[in-house]
């Protein structure tokens, strides 16, 4: 059952990418739409996949580097597919893909390295670490939009349309896109994080014990609501506020490997 | 069930000879009863636009025999001389009527490669004709086949997506950065013929506030009217340059109007908000410095004319796909014309045999008057039976044919060897 879900997901997703570059390139609207059920079918046979493996640990899968970036992939394109729908917009979609396939795939040739934390169980702390996970995902997809912002930004300045601007969104739709994705990306920081207070509290009787990871979500969690802020003043709008968004990611992939590997003893993977 | 079109357009006719031969509605109405009710067309639709007039018709003789006679009702209709006429004129029957209308629909065959307003012209045009009952099964069939390659064409290629026009290229550009330009404010510097062409195409994209500065007043204010638009005192930068999202300039001046300093103020006192500049100006209206300004786009003349001329090779290279699909619904139009002909051959054939059969039964029943009834009824039947074997069999084939040409070619010669011509409708 798992190896066909896995089967399934990969073809759906690697059928959705070709949908949406073909889209891309030619403007057909009905490969975009083959492009968004493919990804939705993909959507499925990739929570098939993941609930496969909940049931062997009974929880959310984020005890191993598989789970946790599977699980990332998973709300990736979740969050991805909500705002497409939201935004009616599918241009974006060939720059997202890519991401989700590689966390995908990715997950499958990570070593099946399984944290022995027996006592964090229960769905207080599986909200924790799924909206933690949705936060860093939401980020992830704010960060590809601005990244095709500066691009378009730059082309459209510098005269050079080519065939790729007529069919990129227009710049503000991709701010738009890009504050919404963030303010996924802020609740569910927000909330998670204070579940996480709450499992810690429930574990260890106590809420705060010093973990590195705390500060450095904290700090992240500040930077986007910086973001928000200053993306929604007129002097920032524009290429400044995407650039603020591309450095909260850098330090968004910097609290995800440097400090879960080697500075945080509790969040390893998440 | 033939089809003839007859018509002119921007190849074949100039603008005089083709403003005396276009149709209002009222015209459209009349020529349509009048080609019915003179028994020159059963179904009929008029197509008049600024660049083409084209009559439509089944005829109720062939199609090549009443061309004529709609060249002639033509220059009757509009009072024009027939000589004026001839070399205009265009004649093009069934499969060659078909693919022409399925060009025009695509945009293929308009003046401007792939311009969408010939789509909506020949909606209407049918629209119009079906409500007053012009057209038939053929027409409908016809036309609701013209409108499904005109959507196809539109969304399948690029045919029509780009901007064709520096005008039009440059309210695009400005769509690229805002969006939908509803809620956007513009600008408008000039009040000269490329301003009014810019300013008629962000009223249809329903800009939310048009203002407007030229040097002489009147003009300005003339435009304002026709396009619901504010007038602005000439030269009042600071307050004019705060509202809008768009400029558009286009004012005959030796030096540039708009400096760095200018629109570096109006920046500061818009708070960087973005703002889009099209310079139509020659020489130009702006100063080529302002482009480096934070969040706002320059683009003059030049710059639109490139888009133009990269957008006509874009728009080229798509023929080939457009064309395709022209073929292909020209292909299923024609199957389904045959379809509907091989129907009514077999009927007016079984009808044709049934007459005969009467006529035979007549004749040599009187000279077996030895036969009871019930001998008479069954050898009445097994004819009947014999009759129907041997006209289903060859049916049962025509319709089994899978290619088309052979088949319309086996519908035709089945006709002309057993239908006389007075039979052929």
């Amino acid at each position: 059952m798992n190896r066909i879900a896995l089967i399934l997901t990969a073809a759906a997703y690697l059928l959705s990418f070709g949908c949406y570059m073909r889209f891309l390139n030619t403007g057909r609207e009905l490969i975009g739409r083959l492009g968004t059920l493919f990804l939705a079918l993909g959507l499925v046979a990739h929570y098939f996949a993941l609930l496969e493996r909940s049931r062997g640990l009974h929880t959310v899968p984020y005890h191993d580097l598989y789970g946790s970036m599977s699980l990332f992939g998973w709300l990736l394109a979740l969050t991805y597919l909500g705002l497409e729908l939201y935004h009616r917009q599918r241009s974006v979609g060939a720059f997202v893909l890519p991401f989700i396939l590689v966390f995908f795939l990715a997950a499958h040739l990570a070593p099946a390295d399984r944290l022995p934390q027996p006592d964090l169980r229960g769905a207080v702390f599986a909200f924790h670490v799924t909206l933690s996970i949705l936060a860093y995902a939401a980020f992830a997809l704010s960060f590809v939009l601005s990244l095709i912002f500066l691009g378009e930004e730059r082309l459209l300045r510098k005269h050079e349309l080519g065939n790729m601007v007529w069919r990129l969104p227009p710049l503000e739709l991709l701010e738009r896109m890009s504050q919404s994705s963030v303010l996924v990306g802020l609740v569910s920081i927000a909330i998670g994080t204070a579940l996480g207070f709450v499992s810690v509290d429930r574990l260890m009787g106590q809420y705060w014990f010093y973990d590195p990871k705390y500060v450095v979500t904290l700090f992240v969690l500040l930077l986007y609501a910086l973001y928000f802020r200053l993306a929604r003043t007129a002097t920032w709008r524009g290429a400044r506020a995407s650039k603020l968004c591309i450095f909260n990611f850098v330090v968004v992939v910097l609290s995800f490997t440097v400090v879960n590997l080697y500075l945080s003893h509790s969040h390893r993977y998440f | 069930m033939e089809i003839v079109l007859v018509g002119l357009n921007h190849r074949t006719a100039p603008v005089e000879v083709r403003e005396k031969v276009s149709f209002n509605e009222e015209q459209a109405r009349r020529a349509a009863d009048e080609l019915r009710s003179r028994g020159i067309l059963e179904e009929t639709l008029v197509l008049s636009t600024c660049n083409r007039s084209e009559v439509y018709g089944v005829p109720p003789e062939s199609s090549h025999e009443c061309a004529p006679g709609l060249s002639s009702f033509l220059s009757q209709f509009h009072a024009v001389r027939p000589e004026m006429l001839s070399g205009s004129l265009y004649h093009h029957y069934d499969r060659e009527a078909v693919r022409h209308l399925f060009r025009v629909s695509a945009g293929l065959d308009s003046m401007l490669l792939g311009e969408a307003e010939i789509l909506g012209q020949v909606r209407e045009a049918y629209r119009f004709a079906h409500e007053q009952g012009a057209t038939g099964p053929v027409l409908n069939r016809m036309f609701q086949g013209a409108l499904e390659v005109g959507k196809r064409v539109r969304t399948e290629t690029d045919l029509g997506t780009r901007p064709m026009s520096v005008a039009s290229a440059g309210v695009k550009l400005a769509e690229r950065i805002f969006g939908k330009l509803e809620e956007r404010s513009v600008l408008v510097l000039g009040a000269g013929a490329i301003s009014e062409q810019v300013v008629s195409q962000l009223r249809v994209r329903g800009i939310a506030n048009l203002f407007l500065m030229n040097r002489s007043c009147d003009r300005a204010e003339e435009l304002a009217r026709q396009y619901g638009g504010k007038v602005v005192g000439w030269g009042e930068w600071d307050t004019a340059l705060r509202a809008p999202d768009v400029v558009v300039s286009s004012v005959a001046a030796e030096e540039p109007i708009l400096g760095l300093e200018v629109v570096e103020r109006a920046m500061a006192a818009r708070k960087n908000r973005a703002l889009f500049l099209m310079d139509l100006g020659m020489p130009r209206n702006i100063d080529a410095s302002v482009a480096k300004l934070y969040n706002v786009y320059v683009y003059d003349m030049d710059d639109l004319s490139d888009i133009v001329q990269q957008n006509r090779q874009a728009r080229e290279s798509e023929i080939p796909r457009a064309e395709s699909i022209v073929e292909a619904h020209v292909g299923k139009f024609l199957s389904w014309q045959a379809s509907v002909e091989l129907v009514s051959l077999v009927d007016e054939l079984r009808a044709r045999v049934q007459e005969e059969r009467n006529a035979f039964v007549k004749a040599r029943m009187e000279s077996m008057a030895h036969l009871s009834e019930p001998d008479r009824l069954r050898m009445e039947s097994l004819m009947d039976e014999l009759l129907e074997k041997l006209l289903l069999e060859p049916a049962q084939k025509l319709r089994g044919e899978k290619e088309l040409r052979r088949k319309i070619q086996n519908v035709e010669a089945l006709r002309d060897l057993f239908l006389s011509k007075r039979d052929k409708p």
